[in-house]
């Protein structure tokens, strides 16, 4: 038997059954196959026009995430470094080359990079009344919404398994993880593990 | 749980971050000009003070970025922290113990 390869299947497929039924104290949602460009830019000049390419400024503080509506939808870009974002753009642009040549235009002869690194990792949804609790169980990093306001960005680890937390909104208490992808599985089933406690008291 | 304060990311849990020995080891000029000895004590030996210690450290599971920071041995208390390429600060009375 041949694999089929003419369709696409995201990391967390197999477990989209099983991460419903954590609802309603958490429930988590994969978004597979965004657009993920890993962009490497410190010329200040630089960052600006490429914020200017994709009509949302660049996250100038650090562990925090801008969001915008320009040329290419809805586009979110991540700190994760002193020099270096991820721009995170909707899955369904087509071609996506195009992100990545406004980028690469906009950085011009500047010093830097712009990386497809869509497959590196996929994205979870994750909200509930008990998010921060199972949160918790795996991760150091103060979530509550005085240390962590909407808009933070943090690289840390949960369980053990790097990964990029969003805080999307404090408030409602919604968040975004980033996992790679090889991770993905384990993540949801350390997710269902943490979460058990939470099942029965939640009606 | 010990934290360490990553200059760009504050303070974070010690299992995020990955040591990379002593700070301000400067590579030699010329390395092929030093003696057998010369070159065995730049690649293996090393400070080992009781009290403040210039270290290398980088956030790996964070911002991946290296960073100086001055570690009290005796109490693990972190100092000091700042850029590598910067100098070790002027850390003030201090009572630093050479052994
Ligand atoms: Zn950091």
């Amino acid at each position: 038997m041949t694999a089929d390869t003419s369709s696409r299947t995201s990391p967390l497929a197999a477990w989209a059954d099983r991460l419903a039924g954590l609802a309603p104290a958490l429930t988590v949602v994969e978004r597979p196959f965004l657009t993920q460009l890993t962009v490497r830019a410190s010329d200040p000049d630089a960052v600006a026009a490429l914020g200017a390419a994709l009509g949302v400024a660049f996250p100038a503080d650090p562990c925090t995430f801008t969001r915008g509506d320009g040329p290419f939808g809805d586009v979110e870009v991540l700190w994760l470094g002193p020099d270096e974002f991820l721009v995170v753009a909707r899955s369904d642009l087509d071609p996506r080359v195009p992100v990545e040549e406004a980028l690469r235009t906009a950085l011009g002869s500047a010093r830097g990079a712009v990386v497809d690194t869509s497959a590196q990792r996929t994205t979870v949804a994750l909200a509930g009344p008990h998010v921060r609790d199972v949160l918790a169980h795996g991760c150091a990093v103060d979530l509550h919404p005085s240390a962590a306001p909407t808009g933070t960005c943090v690289q840390t680890l949960l369980a053990r398994a790097g990964v990029i937390l969003q805080v999307v909104d404090a408030e409602a208490g919604v968040f975004t993880v980033l996992v790679r992808s090889s991770f993905a599985e384990y993540l949801a089933a350390w997710l269902s593990d943490a979460c058990v406690e939470y099942l029965a008291g939640v009606s | 749980m010990q934290l360490i304060p990553c200059p760009w990311c504050g303070p974070r849990e010690e299992t995020e971050f990955h040591y990379g020995g002593q700070a301000h080891v400067a590579y030699p000029q010329d390395p092929a000009a030093l003696t057998d000895e010369a070159w065995a004590r730049y690649v293996f030996f090393r400070d080992n003070p009781s009290g403040p210690f210039a270290e290398r450290w980088s956030h790996s599971a964070g911002c991946r970025r290296w960073f100086n920071a001055v570690r009290d041995t005796r109490t693990y208390d972190l100092l000091a922290v700042y850029d590598a390429g910067e100098p070790m600060p002027d850390l003030g009375e201090r009572d630093e113990v050479v052994s």
